[in-house]
């Protein structure tokens, strides 16, 4: 062991950071580059006639694009092809992209979108998923027979129903959205730079639209300004635009949104609905779970499918029920289509049933923390697919550790307590996991890969599609690749996410860096070490003799399960993910009586990552992530009206501010996972599954209402007291 | 468009004597520059006053506090002066934004873009303020409920210029509060502000609120509930009759609104709650 | 809307930037931020929102913190303003690096600008550098990676105050 693994090293990118002279796609100074614009759909839904562009202007000055300038397929290519580059005929959500226009500067840009009028036969849209006729997806997950369970209910048994509400939640990565394309060269080639996480998402996406071989699409990362998710699928939509301009323009042009247009037309957080009832012995045993998830898709498919799908398999808590009936379905409404936003659907399923294991507690007259304890999922135990538990299970660990840190298990919830004073405190808990990795033979299907190069001086280049975007992979894969290859960090290059270099090593999401990409790093570095040799010189003399005498220094290694694929992807059965992480929170609220406002104090986690390779970035992500999984508790609020987001402005989507943070106290937990780099599993979603139910457990200890609905504003907990007054947000 | 950048309150006010109505006075900038981004104004003159001499400026006089238009925030924060006068002022100015706007935004920028949800407004309506405007012509002086005319008006003409703003002495016995309701706890525009200065013995009361009306207003049927001082009885009866009476008053007083920030029915029903926490709380007369 | 800040007839602006002095003919209300970025070259003060509620564009104008997108260059003519690329910020850039905040890096110029006025202040006013200090100087600065517990630790590191620490 190098002693890379467990210990921080420096961020290769902080110092640029700090510096100030990292460079993000909008500091790029690239001569003669033009700026791009959007013509959008003032309507949620209608037809789309053409356009009335004012005579006045004059149109040579720029550069005009509307479907009929795509030169390949008019799909932004992803799951299903249902959502078009540049509407051409259907107009299915407000702020629709209809046409582009690139102009040489600002004044010229906002004179010709000022100039420009769609002509759009408005048709009655819908934005209620409960109405909606179209099912991007339904999911069904079956493990016993609840019915008859519910039939035959033990003396005592109790069954507790409840509707849990979850509104959407905006990224808010403070870099807003932006690409920067050039116009295609002598042989076809088109290059696009962007703040994205997923390189190739983007090249398939300009492959389809280009109707262009893949080598004729290039795409690289620039530094990236936070993602979150909402630069998983979106980039793909800016990057088709900012290259159909490019190639109408005849020169670069940079398409760098504002905050407003950001806010007004990139994916938000599915809002979810979901209706449980779940059956407990008198003793607390948990004997069913019947659950029915309804989640509001937005106008095109994008990622829902797999949003709905992690949702439901994380619908269950980390509980053992003997009989579990879940389901699922993801629905077509006139909203913009909702998308990828860390946790990925499983925030709005965990938040259920951790409400519902809080409202069971207090009839049931048992602890919230005992009645966890006493039904969670441990080893040797099945999930509700069927997936028998067996590596790096936390469970009792993490409800241990946070019993430790925050003495949550002698505390006496919801006890009532007198008015004192205009301020009163509350501690809440939650309990949850979270699958790391693609769900299912996701990640077989992906094959991920990642090469690691020899260079001529000795050192090792890492190539990877995966992306830093604040997590640290870049700190990350140095620390892998240093412990595997056992050389220094200084021996280790990475290589920029540049779709012409880098193979591809799946997307940067789902909390895949570090255990499947990172894997992979692994033995990549693995395979090159045994090729070199363990002599006595150091690494780059090695290295550098190894290649003189003609060794292979370049290693590829694709991913493969290591235990084949379990997996029925019809029926829902199997080995639903690889491995979970799992975790425990702990709130602290002070409420205020006369105005309902919240503050949460601290906040107490416990997190089994298998292995904390970094552990400072460990518990940046865990800090980050329940801040974020906290704002959307109480203070996030995203609404619309007429299929717009109400909140377009920075002023009035509102996140947490440092004053708004709590003091977190983070345990981290390692139950190391055999077949993960050194015993690591995924970190990045997990953080956000717990923070509400956390904080509307603490809620309801402070002020004895048992909120359902999330953000639990003001407003609604103001009616929840006063259920007289009629709310409008309710 | 024009802008210019008088060095002297003269020239300033020669730049606005001839001034069209669609004429703009820079200060600070966090609000006119926002405004301008977003489309909402665009002005045909900018008079920026941001460097003028003899704007800012904070002086404790026999008679109460002046302060200069351009006084910042900050400068409130830092002040010996306004921390002994106009403690509620002080606290007013710490919960406008964060610390980069409380270095630019001003007094005078804060009551003449007379926002609904401006935080310093309704503090200087409860410590009965008064606003000097001063133009080529000559200077007048407003008591602040008398310079805020309606949603984001003013009784300041087109080629004046806010010069100061004065608040009287503070009186033995007077009680104070201040309460905002922001969406967050920084970096927040307010839900619902209060501010109320209660003279001894109730001789008089001055409450004022924002964000529950087109503009700030004074809740005088609050005001008259807390002059008449008809509250009596045991402790709860007390307090229930309270509620009533400000649930009540407030249905004259105020207007609140649906926005993208709350609802009329929550600033209704906080600004009764905050009320009688505050009143219930006051001492017996 | 960023042509209404170009719409006026161009002075003369004589600025000095991180002790530099320049002089430029740009249009009054043109922000600073895009004076900064695009004139100079300076592009370490980022746009998270043009409206002055991120603090990612904060910059010193003559030693107080103001957000750069809010800042027309009239009001900076013969002022001194210093930009995260000036000196002076060694100390504050090494305690982010070791406490671990800065993430994606976006909101990080600002909060170090932001976090030295900070310190600057506290010296002058002779206050004691504290976490709950920290928190309200930085209160405009949003960041959406960290929960801001390593940002704010870095900041009473930097200032060589006691933290009460991030317990991990």
């Amino acid at each position: 062991m190098q002693g890379f693994i467990g210990r921080d090293i420096a961020r290769p990118d902080g110092p640029a950071k700090v510096g100030g002279t990292a460079v993000y796609v909008a500091d790029l100074v690239v001569p003669d580059a033009w700026i791009g614009g959007t013509v959008r759909s003032d309507v949620a839904r209608g037809i789309l006639r053409g356009f009335d562009r004012d005579p006045a202007f004059d149109w040579t000055r720029v550069a005009f694009v509307t479907a009929a300038d795509i030169p390949g397929e008019n799909v932004q290519a992803l799951i299903v092809d249902d959502q078009p580059v540049l509407a051409s005929a259907n107009v299915e959500h407000w702020g629709e992209p209809l046409a582009l226009i690139a102009a040489p500067d600002h004044a010229t840009l906002e004179a010709a979108l000022a100039a420009v009028k769609p002509r759009i036969d408005a048709r009655t849209a819908n934005f209620d998923p409960e109405r909606s006729t179209q099912v991007f997806k339904a999911i069904d997950i079956v493990k016993g027979d609840v019915d008859e369970v519910l039939r035959a209910l033990p003396d005592g048994a109790r069954v507790f129903e409840g509707t849990y509400r979850t509104d959407s939640q905006e990224q808010l990565y403070v870099e807003p959205q932006g690409c920067i394309a050039w116009p295609p060269d002598a042989a076809g080639a088109i290059t696009v730079k962007g703040s994205l996480q997923c390189p190739h998402y983007v090249r398939k996406a300009l492959v389809r639209c280009f109707g262009v071989a893949p080598e004729l699409a290039r795409v690289v990362q620039m530094e990236t300004g936070g993602g979150f998710g909402g630069k998983e699928e979106y980039p793909s939509v800016v990057a088709c635009h900012a290259a159909l301009l490019a190639r109408a323009a005849r020169r670069p042009v940079k398409l760098i949104y504002d905050r407003h247009e950001d806010l007004a037309v990139t994916p938000k957080r599915h809002p979810g609905r979901v209706t449980i009832r779940a059956a407990f012995a008198a003793d607390g045993t948990a004997l069913a779970l019947d659950v029915d998830v309804l989640m509001d898709g937005g106008a095109y498919t994008t990622l829902s499918p797999v949003v709905l799908s992690r949702g439901t398999l994380h619908a269950s808590g980390p509980y053992r029920w003997p009989a579990a009936r879940i389901h699922g379905r993801v629905v077509a409404t006139n909203h913009v289509p909702y998308g990828a936003f860390r946790g990925f659907g499983a925030p709005q399923t965990c938040f259920a049933v951790e409400r519902i294991f809080d409202r069971a507690a207090r009839e049931l007259d048992i602890h919230p923390f005992a009645l966890r304890r006493q039904n969670a999922l441990v080893p040797g135990d099945t999930t509700v697919t069927g997936q028998v538990l067996e590596h790096s299970v936390g469970s009792l660990q993490v409800l241990e550790e946070i019993a430790r840190s925050s003495a949550f298990d002698r505390h006496d919830w919801g006890a009532a307590r007198g008015e004192i004073g205009a301020k009163r405190r509350g501690l809440g808990l939650s309990f949850f996991f979270h699958g790391a990795g693609f769900t299912g033979s996701g990640e077989d299907m992906l094959k991920g890969r990642v090469r690691v190069d020899l260079l001529p001086d000795g050192r090792a280049e890492v190539l990877a599609g995966s992306t830093e975007i604040g997590q640290g992979t870049n700190a990350l894969f140095t620390a892998i690749a240093s412990e595997a290859l056992g050389v220094d960090p200084a021996d280790i290059v990475l290589a920029t996410p540049d779709t012409a270099r880098v193979p591809d090593s799946g997307p940067t999401v789902a909390s895949r860096t570090c255990m499947v990409v990172g894997s992979v790093l692994a033995d990549a570095c693995r395979t090159l070490r045994a090729r070199v040799g363990d002599a006595q010189q150091p690494w780059r003399e090695r290295a550098r003799q190894f290649l003189a005498s003609g060794g292979e220094g370049s290693v590829t290694v694709v991913y493969a399960s290591p235990v084949g694929v379990r997996w029925d992807e019809a029926n829902y059965r199997g080995e639903a993910y690889p491995v979970f992480g799992w975790a425990a929170d702990v709130a602290e609220v002070e409420v205020d009586v006369d105005t309902c406002e919240v503050d949460v104090l601290r906040f107490w986690t416990a997190v089994d990552v298998g292995r904390a390779l970094q552990p400072r970035l460990v518990a940046g992500q865990i800090e980050g992530g329940s801040l974020q999984a906290i704002g959307w508790a109480h203070r996030e609020v995203v609404t619309t009206r007429e299929g717009r987001f109400e909140q377009d402005r920075l002023a009035t989507c509102i996140v947490p501010t440092t004053l708004d943070a709590p003091r977190f106290h983070v345990t981290l937990v390692e139950i190391p996972y055999p077949h993960g780099p050194f015993g690591a599993k995924g970190v990045g979603e997990l953080p956000m599954d717990g923070g509400a139910p956390a904080v509307l457990s603490a809620i309801e200890d402070a002020l004895g209402v048992h909120a359902a609905h999330v953000p639990a504003t003001p407003e609604r907990l103001l009616h929840l007291l006063e259920p007289s007054s009629p709310s409008v947000h309710a | 468009m024009k802008v210019v950048s008088p060095r002297t309150v003269e020239d300033a006010l020669a730049a606005l004597a001839s001034a069209s109505p669609n004429t703009r006075i820079l200060a600070g900038g966090t609000d006119l520059v926002v405004e301008m981004e977003s489309g909402r104004t665009r002005p045909d003159l900018v008079v920026d006053v941001g460097r003028t001499a003899g704007l800012r400026w904070i002086r404790a006089t026999e008679h109460g506090l002046e302060m200069g238009a351009g006084t910042t925030c900050t400068d409130l924060l830092r002040s010996d002066s306004a921390a002994r006068h106009a403690d509620l002022l002080v606290e007013a100015a710490r919960e406008v934004g964060a610390v980069q706007i409380q270095n630019r935004a001003t007094i005078g920028g804060n009551l003449g873009t007379a926002s609904p949800a401006a935080d310093l407004t309704p503090v200087l309506f409860a410590l009965a303020a008064r606003v000097r405007l001063r133009s080529l012509a000559g200077t007048r002086e407003l008591a602040v409920e008398d310079f805020v005319t309606g949603y984001r008006t003013t009784a300041r003409r087109p080629d004046e210029l806010i010069e100061s703003v004065s608040l009287p002495l503070r009186r033995d016995g007077e009680r104070r509060a201040f309460r905002k309701v922001g969406t967050r706890r920084a970096q927040s525009i307010s839900k619902v502000v209060v501010a109320l200065a209660i003279g001894p013995k109730h001789v008089d009361a001055r409450i004022a609120a924002g964000s529950v009306a087109e503009c700030t207003v004074r809740l005088r049927t609050v005001e008259n509930l807390v002059v008449r001082g008809t509250v009596r009885g045991d402790r709860a009866r007390a307090h229930h009759d309270l509620y009533r009476g400000v649930d009540a008053a407030l249905r004259i007083d105020i207007r609140p609104r649906d926005d993208v920030r709350s609802t009329a029915d929550y600033r209704h029903a906080v600004l009764t709650r905050m009320l009688v926490r505050i009143l219930g709380e006051l001492p017996p007369t | 809307m960023r042509s209404i800040f170009e719409d006026a007839d161009a002075i003369e602006l004589r600025v000095r930037v991180n002790g530099t002095p320049h002089v430029l003919r740009v249009p009054p209300l043109r922000r600073l931020l895009d004076v900064l970025r695009e004139d100079l070259g300076l592009a370490g003060s980022k746009e998270g929102c043009g409206e002055g509620e991120c603090g990612a564009c904060t910059v010193l104008v003559e030693g107080e913190a103001v957000l750069s997108c809010l800042m027309p260059a009239c009001q900076v003519a013969d002022a001194e303003v210093v930009t995260i690329e000036g000196p002076g910020f060694e100390r504050v850039r090494a305690a982010f690096l070791a406490h671990g905040g800065a993430q994606c890096g976006i909101c990080t110029p600002g909060m170090i600008v932001m976090t030295r006025a900070w310190i600057d202040a506290c010296t002058r006013d002779g206050v004691e550098p504290t976490e709950d200090g920290a928190r309200t100087a930085l209160a405009g600065n949003l960041c959406r990676c960290t929960g801001y517990g390593a940002i704010t630790a870095a900041a009473v590191d930097a200032a060589g105050g006691a933290s009460s620490g991030v317990s991990s």
